[in-house]
């Protein structure tokens, strides 16, 4: 009962799975969107930590850091456009946001 | 063996903590359980040999991430019992896709991490001399600056971005303004009149 690779690289994939349905099944709430980008980022994560430990090698640990930084500033700009977003409109529902297209 | 019940008692957290993100009827309990999910992430990382990441992904996101998360579902009054009325209009061409998506990865995982079907063993950490964090330190600022220097860009952008988003200058709000107030000559600020006695003002 050896943990592998694989076992690892499924729950990154069932992470990234839920992370998809949740953006199909709550899409009207663009915050629970955001938090399902987040998993998806995260199951991406795993895979490159998982990799790098199994290759024995830490460039994938470094490209993690990347990813790492890149969700925390998708998060931020994203919740600072919805917070724009609200005060302008006074709701966040998704369906009004096509408007914006000039 | 203990290493594998961890592995799965994380792995099994994870899994019902993301789905409980997704479905959560308040949005606060879904930030509550991202955090529990990351939180597992960073226990699957320490036993993965990824010391330093691990306490990365506990400070970055349940420090900065879920509590910028927290505010903005706190500050934000939104009806969210209305946002939750096409729940199920989406769900059955989502669990198709979600169930497709999972099959195939799935698949990928498991037939390409196998040799003559047994599971590629991740190589058992040996007993090296330097920590994680060392061996991170010696290559994150050397042979992958480059890499380390477009992170710091990136969260330079967003922060410059998130700023300029959310700034407004509300009309009407009284402030001062010391340029004025030091510029102000005595010709604009005080007029001198020749009143003749014995008839006032008018």
């Amino acid at each position: 009962m050896d943990i592998g690779l694989a076992h690892y690289l499924i729950v990154a994939a069932a992470l990234f799975t839920i992370g998809c349905f949740g953006i199909f099944a709550n899409a009207k709430n663009v915050i629970i969107i955001l938090m399902s980008i987040e998993l998806i980022l995260l199951a991406v994560n795993i895979n490159l930590v998982a990799f790098s430990a199994y290759l024995q090698n830490i460039e994938g640990q470094i490209f993690a850091m990347l990813v790492l930084t890149v969700a925390a500033a998708e998060a931020a700009v994203g919740l600072a456009i919805l917070v724009t977003y609200f005060r302008n409109r006074g709701g966040i529902a998704v369906e009004d946001i096509n408007q914006m297209r000039g | 063996m203990l290493a594998a019940i961890a592995f799965y008692v994380l792995a099994a957290v994870a899994i019902v903590s993301a789905i409980a993100v997704i479905s959560a009827r308040n949005p606060v309990h879904s930030v509550l359980f991202l955090i529990l999910t990351f939180f597992t992430a960073a226990g699957l990382f320490v036993l993965l040999g990824a010391e330093f990441l691990a306490m990365l992904l506990v400070v970055v996101y349940v420090g900065a991430v879920a509590v910028l998360f927290l505010f903005v579902v706190m500050m934000l009054d939104v009806d969210f019992v209305e946002l939750k009325q096409g729940f199920l209009s989406y769900l059955p061409v989502g669990f198709l896709i979600a169930l497709a998506l999972l099959g195939e990865l799935g698949l990928v995982a498991v037939a390409a991490t196998s040799a003559n079907g047994a599971p590629l063993a991740i190589a058992p950490e040996g007993v090296s001399e330097i920590t994680n964090a060392e061996a991170i330190g010696q290559v994150l600022y050397t042979q992958y600056l480059l890499v380390f220097q477009l992170a710091g860009l990136i969260l330079f952008v967003a922060m410059i971005g998130a700023i300029v988003l959310t700034l407004r200058h509300r009309p009407g709000v009284k402030k001062q303004d010391i340029a004025a107030q030091v510029g102000r000559r005595r010709s604009q600020a005080v007029e001198l009149k020749d009143i003749r006695p014995g008839q006032g003002l008018n």
